[in-house]
């Protein structure tokens, strides 16, 4: 269990959030993505925290910004989601990306 | 021990994240990013972050069942009963993935990481409360003010009836245009 580990788990939870984020047509399914790649700053995060600074506190107040942002992203995903749904009834990014007829 | 465990959790976190997007159904598919989640928290727990482990276990349990519900609303096949593909340009969306995988990997292990060798703290939870009610006091507050702010911002984008609805478009109506009168119904 090594700083590296770590940092290559963080390094395979951010592609594969990303390969979801970039292939997924669902808005829902492009946070999941999303969600994974803020996952993966909260480990690398962590893991710097306590194999390189474990004196300061800083690695942990960038756990605590990551799962923040994981929070706010979520409900703001979600109330974009309601507002599309809501106007033109669809659920796809593809369908969105078109002008209203 | 501990090296075992972190293993496990690493195969386990990566492995439910690649389901996440094979699996055929929606539902299906925001329990393996739960799973995923949970394999996170365990391995930030193994680095002696008891509380923000148990902080990201707790959230994501409860962000990932509001998700189902939400999944459940709106989304098509939500109990996978068909073979489901959302997907558009997989190909290049693997190939980018791939890509950056190998180019974080190739960083991890050619970059001479630091090493510490300060002893670590007794209690870090104290580390970081600390820090977070003294010098770093500003990225609370930065946070708490973000946090409301997303509150306003979903119910002014989720809300069905907004003030433009009620009083018009230049917001002149003398009375509001309601289906009941009394800003009920809305």
């Amino acid at each position: 269990m090594s700083l590296q580990d770590y940092l290559l788990l963080a390094a395979g939870l951010f592609s594969v959030g990303l390969y979801g984020a970039l292939s997924q047509q669902s808005i829902v399914m492009i946070m999941m993505g999303l969600e994974l790649m803020v996952n993966a700053v909260i480990v690398g995060a962590a893991a710097f925290w306590y194999f390189t600074t474990p004196d300061r506190p800083d690695g942990q107040v960038v756990v605590v910004l990551a799962v923040t942002a994981m929070a706010i992203e979520m409900a703001a995903g979600f109330a974009v989601t309601t507002a599309v749904f809501r106007a033109r009834d669809v659920d796809m990014t593809d369908m969105a990306a078109d002008l209203k007829d | 021990m501990r090296e075992i465990a972190f293993w496990v959790c690493a195969v386990g976190a990566v492995g439910a994240g690649v389901a996440v997007f094979r699996v055929d159904s929606m539902a299906r598919a925001t329990f393996a990013l739960l799973a995923s989640f949970l394999f996170a928290g365990a391995t930030v727990l193994l680095v002696d972050l008891t509380y923000l482990g148990v902080l990201v276990i707790l959230m994501m349990i409860m962000e990932m069942v509001i998700m189902v519900v939400f999944m459940l609303m709106y989304m098509m096949n939500p109990a996978g009963l068909m073979p489901m593909t959302m997907v558009h340009n997989q190909k290049g969306s693997l190939a980018i993935a791939i890509g950056t995988f190998a180019a974080l990997a190739a960083g991890v292990y050619l970059v001479d990481w630091p090493t510490s060798r300060t002893p670590r703290p007794a209690d870090p939870t104290m580390q970081l409360g600390t820090a977070l009610m003294g010098p770093n006091m500003l990225t609370m507050i930065v946070l708490g003010l973000a946090l409301f702010a997303t509150i306003i911002a979903t119910v002014v984008l989720a809300t069905s009836r907004g003030r433009y609805e009620r009083y018009g478009h230049r917001l002149d109506r003398g009375r509001p245009d309601d289906p009941v009168r009394g800003g009920l119904g809305q």
